[in-house]
């Protein structure tokens, strides 16, 4: 297993190398360049040669990738092409709010989508079982946006459950528990249209590896040696069926950070989501490369550790 | 088992097993009918739509803003600027289909070849498009494909290329895996020792065995590239205005007044979103059960 480790973290040095590579390319297509921010109409074309030397944008190119992948190493993403604010401090300052709403969404959807493919599973062609099968493929169909502008109408608008959106009231001033269920009821809607889709993905995963579980020969031992089914079920079968489950883990990040730039927008959510849509109206390119490559890194952290989950629990895992 | 399939013999098509296994399953057969209709509107939009899609109606001098369909006498009423929203509606269907249709084709076309060189030589080419595949999938596609289209200024090509270029992985591991597998196969080897060339070996011969699992895939991708391009045209990145799309018609419509007053202005869109994302991924659905003579039910 160490060894697995050990080869799995090995790896994962050339895919940092190559998201480097491909944010920095991708950067080195931004009309303007790093320098837009700082000229203004009077700035002659002398001082601005001198500036693009200093700054060492006349070199090859090798050579400015090393320089840009050096301060990078020590924590400088660059500045905000808009306002000149260093980038990481915008992503860091942003970082809580999408977190509280992408761990609830991603708890959440585990919480939600694994009983209900348990359920599936064992009930396997029932009504119900096909009801949420069609449910799982809505989940998966219907556009965030969408579901979250119709989930305000409703909620927000007439019943009035919810706030319409943000992320807290400013005049309120509780503290404590208070202030945890004044957070919780701008939480809900964002985090339930978030974390739709993953349900769906989690619960057809949960089904099938429960499906495949039941199938196997241990489990025919169970029942043969006169288990009640129940025992069967929740004692030998979900344990090793949740297994595979970890896989969804590692996948579902993107897929709940890619979210998180819809979801935010809907409901006014002050995460990294927002701020990359305010980049994108101010053309704020160090920004949204600089939210790109953060999250790049957060996925391949969440996947390496998926991984080695995998081959804790799952010690036949061999490489 | 799958061989049978693609032989070159013609058969009537619905008389196959596998358009047997379709048509059982409702869901798919719906979803079909409802592409089917979509499609339709999409080709006949100049004729099915009443009034011109960027034009603003007027009456008696007046723009019709805002109105609500028995306002208008349109099928669903008009948008903020007095546009037809029914015309507009139709005419974004021709934007979002052909947008996936193209985005799905170019990452196909790109995954099939990237897959079938690392599968078929293996080796240290399979090793750099692999670590190509997982430098891409750390990338959240959204993050990525909205940077690129942000710099490269947002367009209906560029749309679909971007989408094409950020999207091939999943495509490129499945032809990967499926290559692997048949590549030991009698068949194979029998081109080898006949002196085949490697490029007549991948594409003649087993790439037309390995079709079924790449088109229920790229219907998949199809359903998610649709989404996709909504979801950038609701930001704002995808296809720009006064291109009809039918994400930036909820964008447009994306306001407190709107949301509670005008529903016409952002229902039908979504809907319109829904079905047929929805209706794609029940095909796939059915196309899976079909190809794969193994599985009963």
């Amino acid at each position: 297993m160490g060894r697995y480790i050990k080869k799995r973290l090995l790896q994962a040095i050339p895919v940092i190398f190559g998201i480097t590579i491909l944010t920095f390319f991708i950067m080195k297509l931004a009309p303007g360049g790093p320098l837009t921010g700082m000229i203004s109409p009077r700035t002659s074309s002398e001082s601005l040669q001198r500036a693009r030397e200093a700054m060492g944008l006349n070199d090859p190119i090798i050579l400015q990738y090393w320089n840009w992948l050096k301060e990078l190493v020590q924590g400088n993403f660059g500045y905000s092409t808009y306002n000149g604010q260093p980038v990481l401090g915008m992503i860091l300052e942003r970082l809580p709010a999408t977190l509280l709403l992408t761990v609830t969404a991603f708890v959440f959807s585990f919480v939600v989508g694994i009983p209900l493919g348990v359920y599936s599973a064992t009930h396997k062609y029932s009504k119900t079982d096909y009801g949420l099968t069609v449910f799982s493929f809505i989940g998966i169909s219907v556009p965030s946006f969408f579901f979250g502008m119709g989930m305000i109408y409703i909620f927000a608008l007439k019943l009035k459950w919810f706030p319409t959106s943000g992320f807290g009231s400013s005049s309120f001033s509780g503290t404590g528990i208070e202030l945890f269920l004044h957070r919780l009821r701008y939480l809900v809607m964002p985090a339930i249209v978030m974390s739709l889709a993953n349900i769906a993905t989690v619960m057809r995963f949960a089904r099938s590896s429960m499906i495949e579980t039941l199938s196997q020969d241990y489990i025919r031992t169970a029942r043969a040696k006169g288990l009640a089914e129940k025992s069967v079920i929740y004692k030998h079968a979900l344990k090793n069926s949740l297994i595979p489950v970890i896989t969804i883990f590692g996948q579902s990040i993107p897929n709940l950070f890619g979210g998180a730039y819809i979801t935010e927008k809907v409901f006014g959510w002050p995460g990294m989501g927002l701020l990359g849509v305010e980049a994108i109206g101010n053309r704020d390119y160090q920004v949204l490369m600089g939210l790109t490559l953060f999250t790049a890194v957060l996925v391949l952290l969440g996947n390496l550790l998926a991984d080695i989950m995998y081959s804790f629990v799952d010690p036949r895992i061999r490489y | 088992m799958k061989k049978r399939q693609y032989s070159r013999q013609r058969q009537n098509f619905f008389k196959t097993d596998g358009w047997k296994r379709f048509s059982k399953n409702k869901l798919a057969l719906a979803g079909s009918v409802i592409i089917l209709f979509m499609v339709l509107a999409a080709v006949f939009a100049p004729v099915i739509a009443q009034n011109d899609p960027y034009v603003s109606l007027e009456a008696d001098g007046l723009v019709m803003k805002n109105m609500s369909p028995a306002e208008s006498h349109t099928i669903l009423g008009t948008d903020g600027l007095g546009r037809d929203e029914f015309s507009r509606l139709v005419y974004a269907a021709q934007v979002s289909m052909s947008v996936g249709l193209v985005a799905v084709g170019i990452s196909t076309i790109i995954g099939i070849i990237l897959g079938a060189v690392s599968g078929y030589f293996g080796g240290v080419a399979d090793m750099v498009i692999m670590r190509c595949v997982d430098v891409v999938n750390c990338f959240p596609v959204m993050f990525l494909i909205i940077i690129i289209a942000t710099i490269l200024k947002p367009s209906i090509y560029n749309i679909m290329i971007i989408m094409g270029l950020c999207n091939w992985t999943g495509t490129a591991r499945l032809v990967r895996g499926e290559i692997l597998r048949v590549r030991e196969m009698e068949y194979v080897q029998a081109a080898v020792s006949l002196g085949s060339s490697d490029f007549r070996i991948i594409f003649s011969h087993i790439i037309p065995n390995v079709m079924a699992p790449i088109i229920v895939e790229a219907t998949m991708q199809m359903a998610r590239a649709i989404l996709t391009e909504a979801s950038l045209s609701y930001l704002g990145v995808g296809v720009q205005l006064p291109t009809a799309s039918w994400g930036n018609m909820l964008m447009e419509a994306n306001n407190l007044a709107t949301l509670t007053m005008r529903p016409w202005q952002w229902v039908p869109a979504g809907a319109c979103i829904f079905l047929a994302v929805l209706s794609i991924n029940f095909i796939g659905d059915g196309l899976r059960d079909a190809f794969d003579a193994k599985q009963k039910k």
